[in-house]
């Protein structure tokens, strides 16, 4: 077969392999026309190249024939098969990569055009490779377009990337996709609906604005979070394609605040500060919640809150800085200095809430998020406490180089003000010869503006190892900061002078002739007696050729002529001579040394400075025949210059005010710390300036979150809807029991002040929430007689599982009665097979009279069959079942009474069970009411006006379905309607509702009892039984089960 | 926030590129090469950049530039920190992270990025969350998919995306389930001409690797926990746990994750493993050089010191070093000016010594400054700062893990000055 007669595409390994095959068993190649070694197997060696064929089939697959023959000695392939497959798939590559002709194109369209799948993807992954290289492929837009429909996710998926990309370029044809998406908009997987809303969000075609703006809408009540998430996202890009829809995208922003999932929570504030961060109102209500969801929040989301936070709490706090020079007296306690002070400071406990709730954040392992932490700190906390993020920043220095750079920066800014901060870590800063450039000069920075009287010896032993280094940049960069240690701190001016001196000798121009400027600025702030500096500076100009460093000389030799009366003139006579050819700068030094010498010292100087003026006259520079005018006229006497002519001394010999040497970093700090403006030193497009702190804070209670949810402060822990495992915190232990202990008392504290305030107001709708915690029910699962002293009892504790959100929270306390310890207990064998249970980790012993509660979760799969399981200790081993009643299922959801009645609209007719309730008298009084229906089912109170409907919304663990229960009391009855999909559920529920509304007054417990009829069975047999045999042998069963009596 | 993001290889080729908004031009990468072009080194090309509309932010990593343009304000290291995440997933998902691996695996790189960030804003960074989205490609995989049709790219969401735990998936199952955990200290140290230390300090790593089923919950616990002054988590580790306990406890991560990252608290003298006697002097008369350098044990802690090494970057006046070492080879690298000095194991008998002439360029001046010297060491089954591992428990599952930890001590940054 000829090579050149190639089907041109092999979309298949299969298809390769034989094709291969075929080469090496005939193949015959035009240039030598010889056969490879025919009949050569290619067995052996089939394993080796399955991962060359892996490479070509990465690689999308070429058509070039020319690829096939090039004309390669067949005794390279002949030698190794490996090698051959590895060329073919470099050429693949190239072909793939390089500029492609139209040909090849017109090949793409051809194959997204067939009807096979493999073609289409193997066509759309050259697509993207495209794309990627930044080559043209828009022309392929109709063949891409019609494959966005397709069934193969990646193909979708690569279709998706391509819309994104060319959709701008072809607006009309990129309409024909939008249906596509607007119907998996209504897909039931989420992740299918949030890539939807993705991608349409992604077109950048302004005529899709109204569905963007409807779908946005959408997506934000959507039940999941992270469509949610996806929806505050699309916000963003909707403003910058529309800015006209700002008024509505801040109604959509403002209702994704109020969403309680960690998920929303970084996306929307993205959102916030990119639509409206001058719409601070919003974030008060939220202010809190933010605030303590802010550890569970992923971490990019936790850089975008802090320094929004940041901003908004410099508007709305007093500043904790006010009495500095009294807090020296009091560090430590604030109460105190309450007491002791007139007008006391008090911190705004939500200013304080901020600050205790980022502080953890410094130990994360984002770079990011520690800075952000560290920036929120320097900005907000009271001076005292600034100093615990010293350490983390340090620690950042380990990471790598850009974030070194961006670190050491913001420790610039920080130690101008404060040098206390890092003087204990100085040693850190210390440079290594490895560093960049840029990296050694930032440390130089720190280090100098450490420097004080204790420890200035150590950093100048330091710094003379770094003017040898052999980056001369940095060893000049050294002699700067030496003189600017020199110039701060009085006691070691001198050392530093001599130190620079002694450079002077130096053999490296650059060090000489930075030292030289240096010291020109050190002479300056003290010109006592340095005359014998200036001499030798003197005696160095002729090896000096770097015109800063000449102009400094002479500039000094002018300004102290006096003081060197024999020197300077012969400066200025060498001068003469080599004045034409020196640079401008040093010309103007020329020329103003020639009129300060022919002020002071006519005599020897006269026809010198003459000469040189005439030079200058006729200088090529305008600026110095400028300057030789202006100096001619002022300070030879004729008779057109007038009364200047006499003040020239005054003029030219006037003291001048030394040159200040400061940092470079030292106005940085009027940007935020940690931002990017901060970084380049100027204004960068959308910077939020930092406000000052308000002289008086404005109005505290706007953050006060009114409670209109029954279960806001407590509940935001056993919250409603799938979404909320924001509260559950990553850092919280896992085991239920352990958890209350290893929560922070800090956050309880936190808990009681967001009670207390909202309280004051709106003390109706607390009273509601109130009984949002039912009684809690304990069940019997092992009693102890059976249990051979082990007895295991269970709750609901209504919390949402922390192993899997499908889960229900069980409760079980175990308690051993008998006289001897127990040990091993764990869960051993269940039924249903597939019965998803998170076991309790395995009891290593448990005393005599001694108890313990382990927490479980059981998937109850919205059903009340019940979960059956082994109860083993090291001995014996109980079955034992848990019977889920049907108000445990549900977890509550908060919602208002608007989406409420929107929502029970959805569900009618099939899906609605109703019933008259006759109601106990007892139970007429709206408390009561909630009251019952909580203790019945794990359900939200839905808030409504004061009349006779009382509303309550959950949903089921396991599935999410909603149920919505409804009451309307009339008189003595009241009409009970239960709306959700699960009429089975439904039933069940209005069931026990009825008999708890009905009768809980007369057997507040009866209805518990009730679902409880049936006898538990309870096996257990000795350990020796096999596996085998216990499930099947009915002997065994029969001769050790013990009937179990319902304990009442 | 981030806008685009282009990579470029040390030659100056845009070979891929990315925008997450409207398309924009690479001519923007020009400013960069007018950077990179003054530096000497590319590590010396600023991090950030200003030009006339928008901001460029540059990561170097694996011999690769990762530019990213910027148009608003965003904080720079939420930048870098992202594109270093992403040399990360590279380095996960293909086992490096260079040119060639890039352009081969061109599609998955172009899904992954896709991905990661939504609007130029992250959105799934976690390893486990993508992996469970695309899964990374292996020689297996890609012969079942083309053979089945079946594809790398999941069509639902991962299940660790909308946990309280991202960085675990669920479902995880092991036949053989292990738990590995390597504690890894570097010591930075700065030694002057005589040998006392500057400035020494020991950082620490915990890597682990953990493959195990179902959803552990492991608590480690340390024997000295006190040693440990600064510390930066995994977010998995529960940080209460820690403040009140000093003991790590945290549901892992599926797979290769680093757990944390301590700094030992400066009170403690650090053991500084070697010491070094070194002589290089420089001639005024004539082109040359004399170098002797002896390395010895100081305060192993009784373990031998492995992979010894010392890196010297030569002054640009060296052209050539004509040297004998009595253990290990010496290599010279003439366009860097690194003189490479492979060790190995260091023999407390017979101390390795190198010595020999340097020839300088006719006519240069004699170097300033002696060169530094850059010592890499290994000390295999210690932690230099005496750091232990007192236990490893798990619950909440059923099954024995294997465990294991293993200690290793490294130089990080161990400079000596001459």
């Amino acid at each position: 077969m000829s090579v050149q007669n190639f089907p041109p595409i092999y979309s298949t390994v299969v298809e390769i392999f034989q094709w291969l095959k075929s080469v090496y068993k005939n193949i015959s190649f035009p240039e030598k026309g010889s056969c490879l070694s025919s009949g050569r197997s290619l067995a052996p060696r089939g394993r080796r190249s399955c991962s060359s064929i892996g490479c070509i089939v990465s690689v999308p697959f070429g058509s070039h024939n020319n690829v096939w023959s090039t004309g390669r000695d067949p005794a390279i392939w002949e030698a190794d098969t490996d090698a051959v497959y590895a060329a073919l798939s470099h050429h693949l590559w190239s072909t793939f990569t390089a500029p492609e002709a139209k040909s090849s194109n017109e090949d793409l369209k051809e194959m997204l055009e067939s009807n096979k799948e493999s073609l289409k993807l193997e066509a759309m992954k050259r697509v993207v490779g495209l794309i990627a290289k930044g080559k043209n492929a828009s022309e392929l837009f109709p063949a891409v377009v019609k494959n966005v429909a397709s069934k193969n996710i990646e193909l979708k998926k690569l279709v998706y990337v391509y819309l994104v990309r060319y959709a701008e370029e072809q607006q009309d044809l990129a309409l024909l996709s939008i249906s596509t998406f607007q119907r998996a908009l209504k897909e039931p997987n989420q992740f299918i609906r949030a890539s939807a809303l993705r991608v349409l969000s992604s077109i950048r075609v302004s005529i899709i604005v109204p569905i963007m703006m409807l779908a946005i809408k959408e997506a934000s009540a959507d039940m999941s979070p992270y469509v949610r998430k996806t929806a505050a996202h699309a916000i963003q890009k909707l403003y910058s394609l529309d800015p006209d829809q700002k008024e509505q995208l801040i109604e959509v922003i403002e209702k994704l605040l109020k969403d309680k999932s960690t998920l929303v929570a970084g996306s929307v504030v993205v959102a916030f500060d990119e639509v409206c961060p001058d719409r601070i109102d919003l974030i008060h209500k939220n202010y809190r919640k933010l605030c303590n969801l802010l550890v569970d929040v992923e971490e990019w989301g936790q850089v975008v809150i802090i320094s929004m936070l940041t901003r908004y709490a410099r508007t709305q706090f007093t500043s904790p800085w006010k009495e500095d020079n009294e807090k020296a007296f009091y560090e430590s306690e604030e109460e105190k200095k309450d007491q002791t002070e007139a007008t006391p400071y008090t911190m705004d406990p939500d200013h304080r809430l901020l600050l205790r709730n980022t502080k953890p954040l410094l130990q994360s392992r984002n770079t990011a998020v520690v800075m952000s932490v560290a920036q929120l700190y320097w900005h907000l906390a009271p001076k005292h406490e600034v100093n615990i993020v010293t350490k983390s920043l340090v620690r950042l220095l380990r990471s790598h180089r850009e974030v070194q750079y961006i670190v050491l920066q913001n420790i610039a800014t920080m130690s101008i003000q404060r040098k206390g901060m890092f003087e204990p870590f100085m040693k850190s800063f210390y440079v290594r010869s490895t560093d960049a450039t840029h990296i050694k000069t930032l440390k130089l920075e720190i280090l100098t503006n450490l420097a004080n009287e204790a420890n200035i010896s150590t950093i100048l032993r330091e710094f003379q190892t770094y003017v040898k280094s052999q980056d001369k940049a940095f060893a000049a960069a050294t002699i700067q900061a030496i003189g600017r240690c020199a110039t701060d701190i009085s006691e070691v001016t001198d050392t530093c002078l001599s130190g620079l001196v002694l450079l002077l000798s130096n053999r490296d121009e650059t060090v000489v002739a930075e030292s030289v400027v240096v010291i020109k600025k050190l002479l300056q702030t003290q010109p006592t007696q340095h005359s014998d500096i200036i001499k030798h500076m003197a005696k160095l100009f002729d090896n000096i050729s770097v015109s800063m460093a000449r102009a400094s000389i002479l500039w000094l030799m002018g300004e102290y002529c006096e003081r060197v009366p024999k020197i300077a003139p012969d400066v200025l006579r060498k001068m003469a001579k080599t004045f034409t050819a020196e640079e401008d700068i040093v010309k103007l030094q020329t020329v103003n040394l020639a009129a300060k010498l022919y002020l002071t010292n006519s005599k020897q100087t006269k026809l010198l400075t003459q000469y040189i003026l005439n030079l200058g006259k006729y200088d090529q520079s305008y600026d110095i025949r400028d300057r030789t005018r202006f100096v001619r006229q002022l300070i030879v006497p004729n008779e057109k210059s007038g009364a200047l002519n006499k003040y020239a001394r005054r003029i030219l010999l006037a003291p001048k005010p030394a040159p200040m040497l400061e940092s470079a970093f030292k106005d940085r700090d009027r940007f935020q710390l940690g931002t990017l403006s901060h970084s380049i030193n100027s204004k960068a497009t959308g910077y939020q300036e930092l406000s000052d702190w308000p002289a008086v804070a404005p109005d505290q209670s706007v953050r006060n979150v009114e409670v209109v949810e029954p279960s806001s402060s407590e509940s935001e822990e056993q919250s409603s809807d799938e979404s909320d495992e924001t509260s559950s915190d990553s850092g919280k232990s896992s085991s239920g029991s352990e958890k209350s202990s290893s929560e922070s008392e800090p956050e309880q504290k936190k808990k009681t002040k967001t009670k207390k305030a909202p309280q004051k107001k709106s003390k109706a709708a607390a009273a509601v929430t109130a009984p949002s915690f039912g009684p809690v029910k304990t069940h019997e699962l092992l009693h102890h007689m059976t249990g051979k002293g082990l007895s295991a009892k269970y709750h609901f504790p209504r919390q949402p599982c922390l192993y899997q959100p499908s889960m229900v929270a069980v409760q079980v306390i175990l308690a051993n009665s008998s006289d001897h310890s127990l040990e091993k207990i764990h869960i051993g064998d269940r039924s249903p097979a597939g019965l998803n249970i998170h076991c309790f980790n395995t009891i290593e012993r448990l005393e005599p009279e001694a108890s313990v509660t382990v927490s479980m979760g059981i998937d109850f799969s919205d059903s009340t069959q019940a979960a059956n399981f082994q109860l083993c200790t090291k001995e014996d081993q109980f079955s034992v079942s848990i019977q889920p009643v049907v108000g445990e299922l549900l977890m509550p959801s908060t919602m208002s009474e608007q989406d409420f009645s929107k929502e029970q609209g959805k569900l009618l007719g099939m899906n609605e069970t109703s019933a008259t309730v006759a109601m106990a008298t007892a139970n007429t009084s709206s408390q009561a009411v909630s009251k019952q229906v909580l203790s019945v089912a794990n359900v939200g109170v839905v808030s409504s006006g004061p009349n006779d409907l009382h509303r309550f919304a959950g949903r089921t663990v396991s599935s999410g379905a909603l149920v919505l229960v409804s009451l309307e009391l009339k008189e003595s009855s009241a009409l009970l309607t239960i709306n959700t999909e699960k009429s089975v559920m439904a039933s069940m529920l209005l069931r026990d509702l009825k008999q708890a509304l009905a009768l809980a007054r007369l057997y507040p417990r009866f209805w518990v009892h009730r679902r409880f009829t049936h006898d538990f069975t309870l096996k257990f047999r000795p350990r020796c039984t096999t596996n085998a045999k216990r499930a099947s042998d009915p002997d065994a069963v029969q001769k050790n089960t013990f009937v179990k009596v319902p304990s009442t | 926030m981030i806008h685009s993001l282009f990579l470029i290889n040390h030659s100056g080729d845009i070979f891929l590129e990315k925008h997450w908004k409207s398309v924009i031009s690479h001519s923007v990468c020009d400013y960069f090469f007018e950077a990179k072009e003054k530096a000497v080194d590319p590590e010396d090309v600023p991090p950030v950049l200003q030009t006339p509309h928008h901001y460029l932010i540059t990561v170097h990593r694996g011999k690769l530039f990762f530019l990213s343009v910027v148009q608003t304000e965003v904080p720079p290291l939420f930048v870098i920190e992202f594109l270093h995440r992403v040399a990360d997933t590279f380095q996960d998902y293909f086992g490096e992270c260079s040119e060639s691996v890039i352009k081969d695996n061109v599609v998955t790189v172009y899904e992954l990025l896709e991905e990661m960030l939504d609007n130029g804003f992250p959105l799934a960074t976690e390893s486990n969350v993508l992996k469970e989205l695309i899964r990374p490609p292996t020689i297996l995989r890609s012969v079942v998919n083309t053979l089945t049709g079946s594809s790398n790219v999941g069509d639902t969401l991962p299940t660790g995306q909308l946990s309280t735990i991202p960085w675990r998936r669920a479902d995880v199952k092991y036949t053989n389930n292990e738990a590995y955990f390597d504690v890894i200290e570097e010591i930075d140290a700065i030694l002057d001409k005589s040998g006392t230390t500057v400035f020494a300090e020991i950082q620490g790593v915990i890597e682990a690797s953990v493959r195990l089923t179902g959803m552990p919950d492991l608590t480690l616990s340390f024997m000295n926990p006190r040693l440990l002054d600064d510390v930066s988590f995994h977010p998995c580790v529960r940080f209460k746990r820690w403040e009140s306990e000093r003991t790590l406890s945290f549901i892992p991560p599926d797979g290769n994750f680093t757990l944390m990252n301590y700094h030992v608290s400066s009170q403690n003298p650090v053991a500084i493993p070697v010491y070094v006697k070194q002589s290089i002097s420089f001639f005024e008369s004539g082109p040359c050089g004399r170098l002797d350098i002896t390395i010895g044990p100081k305060q192993t802690m009784g373990k031998t010191v492995e992979a010894l090494m010392v890196k010297i970057h030569m002054p640009k006046a060296v052209l050539s070093a004509n040297l004998t070492a009595t253990q290990g080879n010496y290599t010279y690298d003439l366009p860097n000016k690194v003189l490479v000095w492979d060790i190995g194991k260091l023999n407390p008998q017979k101390l390795p010594n190198l010595k020999g002439i340097l020839s300088l360029q006719a006519g240069a001046p004699k170097p300033e400054d002696n060169p530094s010297l850059n010592i890499d060491l290994r000390i295999q089954q210690v932690a230099i700062s005496g750091l232990k591992v007192s236990r490893l428990e798990m619950f909440g599952e059923k099954y024995k893990p294997f465990k294991g930890v293993k200690y290793v001590t490294k130089a990080g940054k161990f400079q000596v000055r001459t």
